[in-house]
């Protein structure tokens, strides 16, 4: 009975996530026709590629950069909101969640515009301060600074919802106990609020580095990898390499080196989330 | 004595107080200060959007003040809105997502039930599993969904890829196990007397599901069919691979691929686009906060 409610949830499973998976596993071994095992050629082949090396340290400063940067804006914006007065607060929380409802290939294409090489908007107002124009996605420095940028306005507000959950769950009596005690407000952030969120914290962070590690939309709308593939991460590398040039093996075999890190945050968070339900 | 110790208590309490209260009021002008600044951040592009909208053509290209509109036109509007290939992405988007929220409902929440309530075999592995595959990324799996598609085209004769409804089958891996995962929460959250009532009552389980776990845990139910149709409607990978001529594109493939011709730009149309296309769940998000909110902290809690 209970075996039957779940059969098309295995299903699915079975058939659209652990298949491919390792069917994917197989493809990587083919050579470009896929008429040939070449065992772990594809491997070789990318390991004596620069492109490859430099995809491999993009997609590594792209995700730790963006993430540190969206749990640092996420907790500074979530203490600031959890400070206002209580029937204020939705109003602001509403508006700083837009980031993260709109599709961000749409909100990506409004970046796209405020980026534009000739009418950007950004530059258009920098020069007032005698700024500028900057290269936003012309050059390799600041196309790599501007995909972090788009990214961490897209996921910040996700921080900021998980934090102000957090923040809530934290008994007063603990900061009050922490004033008498002569606590300054850095000596409660770091001795009562980070204490009591850390498990919130790193659930949030390491979900968070999973999806930006793995992100696709954005760099695709911003840069498509350019310039010279310096902001081209793993996803976006193999889309082009896989589905754009056709070597479906080396597309697969490019985003499996996704696997590593993301079964080591998974791991983590399956752990996380564990004693979280345990405390609860 | 008394009056001497009460005047030297006084003053000193008061300034304390006064103090504290003056530190209120900063630390909440500083509060206001930044949220301010970080508000302006977060709407600045969807803002930008719906000025570049409201612009013609002729306006975007000369060089006046980019955020400020001299001629407001619905120009814009008027052609995206009466424009088949645009209507035509637009129902392709609505038509999607709404199947896929269904079928995702029909799929996780017997599988909830089932996980939530009946202990069998394999029943915390598969629970694990779910969340593991939450975790998998679109961007990991479209390499080899793509060929296992094109690998089913050529043995069964069925014309998958570039197919709108192909999404239908491959969208559900990214909502499912998500859905699944909060709705096990919400209905291991309700009390065991109130189903183990409607068993005394003679009620079958799917009676039991449908008269006491649905009802009691709609909230979550909400919540869940809100994030999956935010996700299906924003999915861009998958359709990008998977669909390519013009009349089965989704919505944002639709505006990214065809609004932008070789290297014209046509900026009006293409923020029209953008803004209309964020339009559904910015509309939902608006009248069920709450619940968009529940949805997602939800998500890093066991049930």
């Amino acid at each position: 009975m209970a075996f039957f409610l779940t059969l098309p949830l295995i299903l699915l499973i079975a058939l659209f996530v652990l298949y491919p998976a390792f069917y994917s596993m197989h493809l990587a071994t083919l050579n470009k026709s896929m008429q040939k095992f070449v065992a772990l050629g594809n491997f070789t082949f990318l390991f004596k590629r620069d492109t490859f090396w430099m995809v491999v340290r993009q997609s590594c400063i792209f995700a730790l950069t963006a993430v540190f940067f969206k749990a640092l804006m996420g907790f500074i914006v979530a203490h600031f909101v959890h400070n206002l007065p209580a029937k204020g607060q939705r109003k602001w929380r509403g508006m700083l969640l837009v980031p993260w409802v709109i599709p961000p290939a749409m909100s990506t294409l409004a970046w796209l515009w405020l980026f534009d090489p000739s009418y950007s908007a950004f530059n258009y107002t920098l020069s007032f301060f005698g700024v500028g124009p900057i290269p936003w996605l012309g050059d390799t420095f600041w196309a790599r600074f501007s995909v972090i940028l788009v990214n961490v306005w897209y996921g910040a507000p996700f921080f900021m919802i998980m934090y102000l959950a957090a923040l809530k769950s934290v008994p007063d009596q603990l900061y009050e106990a922490a004033a008498i005690d002569g606590a300054n407000w850095w000596q409660r952030i770091w001795y009562v609020t980070l204490p009591m969120m850390r498990n919130i914290i790193a659930i949030t962070t390491l979900f968070s580095l999973i999806v930006t590690f793995a992100n696709f939309d954005i760099v695709r709308i911003l840069t498509s990898g350019g310039p010279l593939d310096s902001t081209h991460l793993f996803a976006t590398w193999a889309f082009q390499v896989g589905i754009q040039s056709s070597d479906i093996p080396l597309g697969a075999c490019v985003s499996l080196f996704m696997v590593p890190i993301l079964a080591v945050a998974a791991i983590f968070i399956l752990r996380d989330v564990n004693k979280r339900g345990n405390e609860a | 004595m008394s009056t001497l110790a009460i005047d030297k208590g006084g003053p000193t309490r008061k300034i304390k107080y006064r103090s504290m209260s003056r530190d209120r009021t900063w630390a909440l002008r500083w509060s206001y200060f930044f949220l301010v600044l970080f508000a302006i951040f977060s709407l600045i592009p969807p803002i930008y959007m719906l000025i570049t909208s409201l612009k013609s053509s002729a306006e975007i290209s000369a060089a006046t003040n980019p955020w400020w509109v001299f001629h407001p036109t619905l120009a814009n509007y008027v052609e995206l809105l009466t424009s088949n290939q645009f209507l035509r992405f637009f129902w392709n988007s609505a038509v999607v997502s709404i199947v896929v929220v269904c079928v995702t409902m029909l799929i996780s929440i017997p599988a909830a039930f089932a996980l939530a309530r009946m202990k069998f075999w394999g029943s915390t592995t598969l629970a694990t599993g779910v969340f593991l595959t939450y975790l998998v990324p679109d961007s990991l799996l479209f390499i080899p969904l793509f060929k296992m598609l094109a690998a089913v085209q050529d043995i069964t004769g069925i014309t998958l890829l570039n197919r709108w409804y192909v999404l239908l089958f491959v969208y559900p891996t990214l909502t499912v196990p998500f859905c699944t995962w909060i709705m096990i929460g919400y209905f291991a959250s309700i009390p065991k007397e109130l189903d183990e009532a409607a068993l005394i009552d003679g009620a079958s389980w799917l009676q039991t599901l449908t008269r006491i776990f649905i009802p009691v845990a709609l909230p979550g139910l909400i919540a869940a069919t809100i994030f999956a149709f935010t996700v299906s409607w924003a999915q861009f990978l998958y359709p990008l691979v998977f669909t390519t001529s013009i009349d089965q594109l989704v919505l944002p493939v639709g505006i990214t691929t065809t609004l932008i011709k070789g290297d014209v730009f046509n900026w009006g149309q293409i923020m029209t686009g953008a803004l209309l296309g964020a339009a559904p769940p910015l509309i939902i998000y608006a009248f069920l906060m709450d619940y968009y909110i529940a949805g997602l902290t939800a998500g890093s809690t066991k049930g």
